[in-house]
């Protein structure tokens, strides 16, 4: 007898299960994009459209009273790259920039150590220190125009020392000087309270240890102190300087530009051109350089930490 | 730990609803031209004193009354300093309001760019008055305030500096530059400021027309061509400036505030709308015409119109208020801060009864006189960039030792490429 082995039933064929489309992995991806949502909105609305927008009008002639916008391909560019002006406002900003960022981290860097000290009264000088960081700088610049004045309190002052001040903001170098020492009494505050607390988060043994091994205050000070705080050092000198290359309000009610053009900083150029003179799309062709000044200068700051940031791992 | 799921239909019906609320939030107010109901107009203009605007929200309130199809009629305020840079941003930005005050520095690049609507000229007007608002025979703005510039004087300060009064030397016909110089001086050396330019604080230099006009001096030719600066008219009256700041002493050198309204100077070159200032002065003033200049007897105009923008959302609403705002009646009132641009309403009893603190003579001698001879300030296209370059150029100017005739032809150097334009 033969055995036929019978063939079983082939099994019913089933169509493959669709693996369900919201899947754990798919939904936290959604909430989280949903989260971000308003912040990339926020970026999307004020910082990506303008910059564009910026562009755009960079190629443009926009006749502000006429209501007429031509474009003008890169005549801009173009006007960019022969304006008499651009040069002596570009040394403008610089000067300031340069003058206030040493002076600024400097200062800054000073105050904190010596108000980093266990000693009485230090409170008191790093809220006096800090306030003016709090008050409104246009308030706060109208209130150094006045002292500032050729009979101001400023020279006042210098007269009861019995030195003959100079008329602060009508000379070509003083006028500058002024408008660098205003904005460094109106922001050291800032760093130096970052910096504060930094030099709170440096460890004390390593103090210790390198005054057993026989360190100076200023080699504690140089190969411990400022290794430990320079991530610090770096954060604060990025913000100082893109700050200082966007001064304005000074410039507008302390000199307005002046004496002759040297307080013009770039920004200060680049609101007379669009906003004075109504050269709307010159002006979006300076803000663009100004632009690409500071991410330059921030990249170059960023590319330097490898060299001098002190880390950790 | 199981994290808690997500509702996903829940979450982006949320979002949603979030969004279209920003976006609702984001979009401007409704335009109300299509739709219907009354039209809301606004202006704006340079002044925030209570006295100016509550005249203005009178005459509106009146207007309204008398027209359903208006509903809000709003002035906003903005600071002189910052008024036309505010003004055209807001027309750059499509929030064009419905009227302006325009200065008279910038008539031209209103008018010409053709950013205000025609206007109907009333035959009143002294057709001096209207010359910096037309072009090709339209009117573009009415000229609402035309605005002598005179001489106020602390006379108190002037006779214990040991000199006549301006009025005695008017009456005497001395009351010339020198002696107006010699009168500064005199009070500087007690302490107080001489000469005052108002609003010139060494940056606004077309505040000097006050002065160079006497002199013969325009800063451009009248075509607008041409520099002044260097002709041998601006040359001796910027020379004498020089000397009055930094030789004779008669007048507050840079970077020195003295303020004529609290008492602090012997004479002011300003214009009589400032008279409300003195209400409460603590000292006797007078209020008298320009010294005579080298070029003999000059008046200085100061004028400001209200233009309808053409671009704004009720032309048409918007002129017709114009014209009621400015009509006999509106102008008298107007009158009591703004010396009206019209031949009926350029007589001292008219402006006596809205200027109370000033006397008929003066009305006449400053106002009415000034009106009838004076120039109007200087104004070009372009005039803020003009305003910028000349006063750069010009800085090196205020120091003891500066040469004049050099600096005045750097300004030149630097403003003929855009007087050529």
């Amino acid at each position: 007898m033969t055995l036929v082995a019978e063939k079983p039933a082939p099994a019913p064929v089933r169509a493959p299960e669709r693996a369900p489309y919201w899947t754990m992995r798919r939904r936290d991806e959604l909430a989280g994009w949903l989260m971000v949502a308003p912040q990339l909105a926020g970026i999307v609305a004020f910082v990506v459209v303008p910059l564009g927008l910026v562009v755009w009008y960079s190629l443009h002639e926009w006749n502000v009273l006429a209501g007429t916008f031509d474009f003008v391909g890169g005549a801009n560019y173009e006007q960019l790259g022969s304006d008499p002006r651009l040069g002596p406002a570009l040394r403008a900003t610089g000067l300031f920039s340069i003058g206030l960022v040493v002076l600024n981290l400097s200062l800054a860097l000073f105050l904190a150590v010596l108000l980093n000290q266990k000693l009485r009264g230090t409170v008191v000088f790093r809220t006096l220190f800090f306030s003016p960081v709090v008050v409104t700088l246009v308030a706060w610049t109208i209130v150094w125009g006045f002292l500032l004045q050729d009979n101001g309190g400023v020279n006042g002052f210098l007269d009861l020392l019995g030195i003959d001040g100079p008329n602060w903001l009508r000379g070509d170098t003083t006028a500058m000087i002024a408008v660098i020492v205003v904005q460094l009494f109106k922001g050291v505050g800032l760093n130096m309270v970052l910096f504060l607390a930094a030099l709170q988060g440096v460890p004390a043994e390593l103090y210790e240890a390198a005054r057993i091994d026989g360190a100076s205050a200023w080699a504690r000070f140089r190969r411990v102190t400022v290794p430990l705080i320079s991530p610090t050092i770096l954060l604060t000198s990025i913000l100082t300087v893109v700050g200082s290359l966007q001064v304005f309000a000074q410039i507008a009610v302390l000199t307005q530009g002046g004496p002759g053009t040297s307080t013009t900083v770039l920004v200060y150029y680049l609101y007379q051109q669009a906003f004075q003179f109504h050269h709307f799309g010159y002006g979006a062709t300076i803000s663009l350089l100004l632009f690409i000044i500071v991410l330059a200068l921030t990249v170059l700051q960023w590319r330097m930490r490898k060299r001098w940031v002190f880390h950790e791992s | 730990m199981k994290l808690p799921t997500l509702n996903v239909a829940r979450l982006t019906a949320a979002a949603v609803a979030v969004s279209l609320l920003a976006l609702a939030g984001c979009g401007g107010g409704s335009d109300d031209a299509g739709a219907a109901g009354p039209v809301d107009l606004r202006m704006t203009i340079w002044s925030a004193n209570a006295k100016h605007t509550a005249l203005f929200d009178q005459i509106a309130a009146e207007y309204k009354s008398t027209h359903p199809d208006v509903g809000k009629i709003t002035f906003e305020s903005i600071p002189f300093e910052s008024y036309t840079t505010t003004l055209t941003t807001q027309i750059g930005g499509g929030n064009v309001p419905d009227l302006a005050w325009i200065l008279e520095s910038t008539a031209p690049d209103f008018v010409s760019s053709g950013a205000l609507a025609p206007i109907d000229r009333d035959p009143d007007l002294l057709p001096s008055t209207t010359k910096t608002w037309e072009q090709d025979g339209q009117l573009y703005a009415y000229p609402f305030s035309t605005s002598p510039l005179g001489v106020f004087v602390n006379t108190d300060l002037v006779t214990a500096a040991g000199r006549q009064t301006p009025a005695q030397q008017i009456a005497s016909g001395t009351w010339t530059w020198d002696q107006a110089v010699t009168t500064g001086a005199a009070v500087q050396k007690t302490g107080k400021g001489g000469i005052v330019v108002g609003d010139f604080d060494f940056k606004s230099w077309d505040a000097l027309n006050s002065i160079w006009a006497g002199w013969g001096a325009r800063p451009w030719s009248e075509d607008g061509k041409t520099c002044g600066f260097d002709q041998p008219e601006m040359v001796a009256a910027m020379t004498a400036i020089h000397q009055m700041v930094f030789t004779d002493q008669a007048m507050p050198g840079p970077g020195v505030t003295k303020d004529f309204f609290a008492g602090d100077a012997a004479m002011v070159l300003t214009q009589i709308s400032r008279a409300a200032l003195l209400e409460k002065a603590k000292f006797r003033w007078d209020l008298v015409p320009l010294p005579k200049g080298p070029a003999g007897e000059y008046s200085v105009v100061g004028q400001a119109g209200i233009g309808v923008l053409k671009r704004g959302k009720h032309v048409d609403a918007a002129k017709d208020f114009l014209a009621y705002f400015t009509n006999q009646e509106n102008s008298a009132k107007l009158a009591q801060f703004f010396p009206p641009p019209r031949k009926s309403q350029l007589t001292t009893a008219v402006l006596a009864k809205a200027n109370p603190l000033l006397k008929p003579a003066q009305l006449q001698s400053v106002v009415i006189d000034g009106i009838e001879r004076g120039d109007i300030k200087t104004s070009h296209v372009g005039y803020a960039e003009l305003q910028q370059t000349v006063r750069a150029a010009l800085d090196p100017l205020w120091k003891p030792d500066a040469d004049v005739p050099a600096v005045l032809a750097g300004v030149c150097a630097k403003i003929n490429p855009l007087l050529s334009k």
